[in-house]
């Protein structure tokens, strides 16, 4: 066992891990936050998406020793206190969750996306949630939230 | 099991001479062991966190692409964009943005899966290897690399610092495109990339590699005869029926033999007609797959 620091949505939880765990696994238990979830557990759903420095990884697959002293976000790191963040309140208002299970994979996909391209296309949308999949909504509202987001993002930034 | 985190070279070179094996973006080594391929190793370099490993440093006559530089960075860096489009087109075909954030050319290339998609590019291309121990580095051609599927000559104790290729002549254009059935997430079902240089209209020098019809990526033999074409009907067919020749494709459930043999000699054409298009001056985005509507429907 070994001391890492993890520093999660800004607050730095110490934990005493083996070497080889991976990421969601520690987020989930260790560090107590389950919004990220596992799907898959092998690098295909996306369902286990964070943002390391500010760009999506598979937690699943990656090692939680190799995330140290790195900025990580997990959707709980989104909203703003009581406040949802904008991708959140779009994507529950265009009907893009059913059963939620890929819904905060989906949200820290589309928000590095957004991050990088303030205005992107329905393809470049399309191509930022290729890591992500949905067995329930089809996509498109999903999409469609994150378009309302830009335009959103863009009119009051 | 133990990890250290690497913060140079010398520490990397320092803990393989000890022993251990390197990890960059995991994406084939902590997938692999969490899939049962085989255990993690006992003891584990993270290098992802090495500076001097991610830089793409274009000189006089070569350009260095560090180990450390992930597919990301590959697909959006002006010196590989314009000069190695080939590894661009690919690098930007690589599983999803996740994938692609944290997996890296020296992961892709020390993996040595016949299936990797900068294999082919760095092929045509003309890259070598840089391996690098405590005692210094060699150059190696990337056929000497890769022995078999997953398999290289690299000593345990070496490590991949750079890939070095040569900067091409002008009129020089490159390509890789790949057959899949989906558009992210996938393994080329067969691949093929080219390099092209003109002179004039007529084709100066012209290589052709293939992914995925071999035990490891295969040069085409025999293209000499495209030389001082212009790449009509009949040299595209001359390529086609090539690499359809010289592939030994294997049937698993993705592909039959016979379907990838076809297939191949259809990107191998491609990747040639891409790339001829590229050496005289015609801007294609990468991946060319996208920009040409080969691979698979959106
Ligand atoms: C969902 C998914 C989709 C994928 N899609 C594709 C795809 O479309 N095309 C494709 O080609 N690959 C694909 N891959 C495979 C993988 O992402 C790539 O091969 C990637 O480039 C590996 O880089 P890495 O840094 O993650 O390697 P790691 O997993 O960190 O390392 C891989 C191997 O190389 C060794 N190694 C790493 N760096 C060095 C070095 N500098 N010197 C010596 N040895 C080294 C490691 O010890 C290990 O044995 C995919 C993987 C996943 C999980
Ligand atoms: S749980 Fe990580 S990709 Fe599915
Ligand atoms: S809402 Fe059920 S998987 Fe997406």
């Amino acid at each position: 066992m070994s001391l890492v620091n993890l520093r999660v949505n800004g607050v730095t939880y110490p934990v005493d891990i083996e070497m080889g765990r991976n990421l969601s696994g520690v987020l989930r238990s260790e560090v107590g936050l389950t919004g990220t979830k596992e799907g898959c557990d092998d690098c295909e759903c996306g369902a286990c998406m964070v943002l390391l420095d500010g760009q999506p990884i598979n937690s699943c697959s990656y090692l939680a020793a190799q995330a140290a002293d790195r900025e990580i976000t997990t959707v709980e790191g989104l909203a703003n206190g009581d406040e949802m963040h904008p991708l959140q309140r779009n994507i529950l208002a265009a009907g893009g969750v059913q059963c939620g299970f890929c819904t905060p994979g989906m949200l820290m996909s589309a928000d590095a996306l957004l991050d990088r391209n303030p205005d992107p296309s329905d393809e470049e949308i399309k191509i930022g949630l290729s890591g992500n999949l949905c067995r329930c909504t089809g996509y498109a509202r999903i999409i469609q939230a994150v378009r309302a987001t830009a335009v959103e993002l863009n009119v009051s930034p | 099991m133990s990890m250290t985190i690497a913060s140079s070279v010398d520490e990397v070179l320092a803990a393989m001479a000890a022993g251990a094996q390197p990890i960059a973006g995991g994406t084939d080594l902590v997938v692999g062991a969490r899939a049962g391929k085989a255990p993690l190793p006992e003891v584990l370099v993270a290098v992802d966190r090495v500076p001097e490993l991610a830089t793409v440093e274009v000189g006089d006559t070569s350009t260095r692409i560090g180990s450390g530089v992930t597919h990301a960075q590959l697909m959006e860096d002006v010196a590989v964009v314009h000069r190695f489009t080939a590894i661009a087109d690919a690098a930007a075909l690589v599983g999803s943005p996740a994938t692609r954030n944290v997996g890296t050319l020296g992961g892709n290339v020390m993996n040595g899966s016949p299936a990797m998609d900068t294999g082919a590019p760095l092929v045509v291309l003309g890259a070598e290897a840089e391996l690098t121990t405590t005692n210094g580095s060699r150059r190696v051609s990337m056929n000497e690399l890769w022995v078999g599927p997953g398999r290289t000559s690299a000593a345990a104790d070496e490590f991949c610092t750079a890939l070095v290729i040569p900067n091409p002549p002008a009129a020089s254009g490159s390509a890789y495109v790949r057959l899949e059935y989906r558009r992210a997430m996938e393994i080329a079902v067969v691949g093929a990339a080219a390099a092209v240089t003109l002179d004039g209209d007529s084709i100066a020098s012209v290589r052709v590699a293939l992914t995925a019809v071999a035990p490891t990526i295969l040069e085409v033999a025999g293209l000499d005869a495209l030389v001082g074409t212009s790449y009509h009907e009949p040299e595209m067919e001359l390529v086609a029926t090539a690499a359809g020749e010289q592939a030994t494709p294997i049937s698993d459930l993705r592909a039959s033999d016979a379907y990838r043999r076809h297939t191949i000699g259809v990107m191998a054409r491609r990747a040639v007609e891409a790339a001829v298009r590229r050496a005289q001056g015609e801007q294609i985005s990468v991946p060319v797959n996208r920009a040409l509507g080969i691979g698979a429907a959106s």
